[in-house]
C-alpha cells in the first residue's frame, strides 16, 4: 500500500522533472526574473534535495503552489473543487447501483424471457458506448432540441441531472450484468427452495434471502467502479462545464501547471488505494467466510 | 438361409459384420476448434458483432479510396456541409440531403455540387475520408496495443506461474505494486512527457495494461502445471521450453484470446477519451477521438460532425463487446449462465 503509494510519488515526480518545457517560458522575462521565479518555486535546487523536500511536503499534506493561480496551494484548489465532482460521483454511484440492481434482478426473475435479454442488450450498450457520447446524445436532444434542462454549469439541482445520467450509464450496465449473474446462481440454492417450500411470498424471498447474498460481490467491482468514475469526471465535467476536479486536472494538462497536474495524480492516486482497502475491509465484514478462512488478501 | 447344394463357398466364411456398428464413430471428431467455431456461429449476438468488426475493418482499409477527396484536403469553400448521398438524398426523412438543422440546402447556399456523404467539417475536409482514415488509426493503436499486451503478459504470467517460487514472489510483487497505481493516470502522465503520437499513445497504454493479462495467464498456467499430462511430458524428459510453448500456452489460449478482445475495445477507448481531454494525436491526422473532440466543438450547429464518428466508435465498442461475450461462452461453454 504505502509502497505503491511511494512509487506513484517517485513516478510522478521524475516525470514531471523530464517535462519539456517550463512554465515560465515567456519571452517577456528576463533571465534574472526566471531565476527570481525558480528560486521561489524551489526549482534552483539539485535534484535530490527537491525531491526530498517534496516527499517531506506530501507527508504533510502540502502538494506545492500552483503556477497558474498566482500563490493558490494545490490543496487549496483541490479542496474548492472537490466538492462538485464528489456529489456528480456520489449521485452517479446511488442512481447507477439502485437501477443496476432493480434491473439485474428483473431479468434475473424473468430468465431467457424478452425482457432478459432486452436488459441485456440495454447494459451491453450501457457498457460499450463511450460515456462522450452518451454525454453528447444527451445534451444534444434533452438540452438543446428539447430544452428540458441545462446543458452546461453548476448551479443548482437540475444542473446536475444529465451529467449524473451520462456517468451513470456505465454503473448500471456492469452492476445490472453482475447481479443477474450473481442472482441467477443464488436463486438456484437450496435455501432458496427451503424458503419457497416454508411458504414465505416471493417478494420477501427476493429481498430477505437472495438480494442479500446476490449483493455481496458487487461489493468488490466497487474499486473498478471507482476508476471508471473518476475518468469519467475528467470527461463529463469537461462537457458540462462543471467546475470539479477533473475539470481542473484537464485545463491544468492544457496549461503545464506541474503542481496541480502532480497533486490531482497523487490526490486520485490516495483516493483509489483508500478505497481499494476499504473494499477488502469491507468484503471481510459482510462475508464471514472470507475472513474465517483467512483470505483476506 | 438354407444351404441347397452343400456347397460351401469363400463368402461364407467372411467374419460376421459387427452388431455394434451404430456405436460405431463414424465420422472424424470435431476439433476443439471447430467446436468453438460452431457454438460461435450459434450465438447470434456474437456473430453480428463479427460482421460488423469485418464491414468496419473492410471499410477503414477501403474507405478512404471510395471518393476522391483528401483526408487533409482544406477547402473553405465548402465548409461545414452536411452530408448528402446520391439516392437517399431523395428522402428527406433520413437526413442525407444536404439540409442543416435549420432546413437551408447548404450545398445549394455555398454553391457547391458534388457529394459529401458524411458532410466536410469546418475547415472543408471531407468527413468520410477523414473518419475511415481515423477509424483506421484508432484501431491499429488499439491492436498494436493489444499485441504488445499479449506478448508482454504471457511472457510474464508464463514464466512467473512456471518457474515458481522465488521468482514468482518477486514478479507478483512487482505487479501488485502496479495494480494499485490508477492506469489512467499513468497514461496521461506518460503522454504528458512523451508528447502525443500513434507510438506514445501506444506505449503509454501498454505500460500498465499487460498487468492484466499476466495474471489471468499465471493463473492458468498454476492450474495446468498440476495436471498429469504435464507430469508425463516432464517424466519423458521435455524441456522447458517445449512444455511452455506445447502444452501450457496453447491449453491457455481461451482465456488469453478473450482478454484480447476485451483489450482492444478498453484500448480504443483510452486513445478516444485522451483526445478528448487534449492529448491525442495532432492534426492533420485523425483518430475516432480527435474526430469527436472536434465534433463537439460545433454539436449545436452541425451535429453531423459529431454524429458519424460517435456512431462508428460505439459500434465498434459493442462488437467487440459482443464477440467477446460470444467467444468466452463458445470457449468455456461450464462458465455460461
Amino acid at each position: 500500500m504505502l509502497v505503491t503509494f511511494w512509487v506513484i510519488a517517485t513516478f510522478t515526480f521524475f516525470l514531471m522533472q523530464t517535462l519539456p518545457g517550463s512554465p515560465f517560458n515567456d519571452e517577456r522575462l528576463s533571465e534574472s526574473q526566471k531565476e527570481r521565479l525558480y528560486e521561489r518555486y524551489g526549482m534552483d535546487e539539485p535534484v535530490p534535495l527537491q525531491y526530498i523536500t517534496y516527499m517531506k511536503n506530501i507527508f504533510k499534506g502540502d502538494f506545492g503552489v500552483s503556477f497558474q493561480y498566482d500563490g493558490r496551494s494545490v490543496s487549496n484548489i483541490i479542496g474548492e473543487r472537490i466538492g462538485a465532482s464528489a456529489v456528480l460521483g456520489t449521485q452517479s454511484l446511488i442512481v447507477g447501483t439502485i437501477l443496476g440492481i432493480i434491473l439485474g434482478i428483473i431479468a434475473a426473475l424473468r430468465h431467457n424471457t424478452s425482457i432478459d435479454y432486452g436488459a441485456m442488450v440495454i447494459s451491453v450498450i450501457g457498457i460499450s458506448v463511450p460515456n462522450f457520447v452518451f454525454a453528447g446524445l444527451l445534451q444534444y436532444w434533452v438540452g438543446v432540441r428539447l430544452q428540458w434542462l441545462p446543458v452546461a454549469f453548476w448551479e443548482g439541482f437540475e444542473y446536475s441531472i444529465l451529467p449524473t445520467i451520462s456517468l451513470s450509464v456505465f454503473v448500471i450496465a456492469t452492476i445490472a450484468r453482475f447481479m443477474r449473474t450473481e442472482m441467477l446462481d443464488v436463486l438456484g440454492q437450496d435455501y432458496i427452495v427451503t424458503a419457497r417450500a416454508k411458504g414465505l411470498n416471493g417478494f420477501s424471498i427476493i429481498i430477505k434471502h437472495s438480494l442479500r447474498n446476490a449483493a455481496i460481490p458487487i461489493v468488490t467491482i466497487l474499486g473498478p467502479m471507482t476508476v471508471s468514475l473518476l475518468t469519467g469526471t475528467l470527461v463529463i465535467e469537461k462537457i458540462f462545464s462543471v467546475p470539479g476536479l477533473g475539470e481542473q486536472f484537464v485545463k491544468s494538462i492544457m496549461t503545464n501547471d506541474f503542481p496541480v497536474i502532480m497533486g490531482v495524480t497523487l490526490f486520485y492516486s490516495i483516493l483509489f488505494i483508500g478505497i481499494v482497502l476499504i473494499v477488502d475491509i469491507l468484503y471481510g465484514i459482510i462475508d464471514p467466510r472470507i475472513r474465517l478462512s483467512g483470505g483476506v488478501k | 438361409m438354407i444351404i441347397k447344394n452343400k456347397e460351401l463357398t469363400d463368402e461364407m466364411f467372411l467374419p460376421a459384420k459387427s452388431r455394434n456398428s451404430t456405436e460405431q464413430i463414424s465420422r472424424p471428431a470435431n476439433t476443439y476448434w471447430q467446436d468453438v467455431w460452431r457454438r460461435f456461429r450459434k450465438n447470434k449476438a456474437a456473430f453480428t458483432g463479427l460482421i460488423l468488426i469485418t464491414l468496419i475493418l473492410l471499410l477503414a482499409i477501403f474507405g478512404p479510396y471510395a471518393n476522391h477527396y483528401g483526408y487533409d484536403e482544406q477547402n473553405l469553400s465548402r465548409a461545414n456541409l452536411p452530408p448528402k448521398i446520391p439516392i437517399l438524398e431523395r428522402f428527406p426523412w433520413i437526413g442525407f440531403n444536404g439540409v442543416d438543422i435549420n432546413g437551408v440546402d447548404k450545398y445549394e447556399e455555398s454553391k457547391v455540387t458534388g457529394y459529401y456523404w458524411f458532410g466536410t467539417d469546418n475547415l472543408g475536409r471531407d468527413l468520410w475520408t477523414r473518419i475511415w482514415k481515423g477509424t483506421r488509426i484508432s484501431l491499429y493503436i488499439a491492436f498494436l496495443a493489444a499485441t504488445i499486451d499479449l506478448i508482454i503478459g504471457v511472457a510474464y504470467g508464463g514464466i512467473s506461474a512456471y518457474y515458481g517460487g522465488r521468482i514468482d514472489n518477486m514478479m507478483q510483487r512487482i505487479i501488485e505494486v502496479l495494480v494499485g497505481i490508477p492506469h489512467l493516470i499513468v497514461v496521461i502522465l506518460l503522454i504528458l512527457v512523451l508528447q502525443p503520437g500513434i507510438i506514445s499513445i501506444t506505449l503509454a497504454m501498454v505500460i500498465t495494461g499487460w498487468v492484466g493479462m499476466a495474471r489471468i495467464v499465471r493463473g492458468q498456467v498454476l492450474k495446468l502445471k498440476e495436471h498429469e499430462y504435464i507430469l508425463a511430458s516432464k517424466t519423458l524428459g521435455a524441456k522447458n521450453t517445449r512444455m511452455i510453448w506445447k502444452h501450457l500456452i496453447p491449453n491457455s489460449m481461451g482465456p488469453i484470446i478473450i482478454t484480447t478482445m476485451f483489450t482492444i475495445p478498453t484500448a480504443i477507448f483510452t486513445e478516444a477519451f485522451l483526445s478528448f481531454i487534449g492529448l491525442g494525436l495532432q492534426p492533420p491526422i485523425a483518430s475516432l477521438g480527435t474526430l469527436i473532440n472536434d465534433g463537439y466543438k460545433l454539436l449545436r450547429i452541425y451535429p453531423h460532425m459529431l454524429a458519424f464518428s460517435a456512431i462508428i466508435i460505439s459500434l465498434i465498442m459493442i462488437s467487440f463487446n459482443l464477440v467477446g461475450d460470444g467467444l468466452r461462452d463458445a470457449l468455456d461453454p461450464k462458465m455460461r449462465k
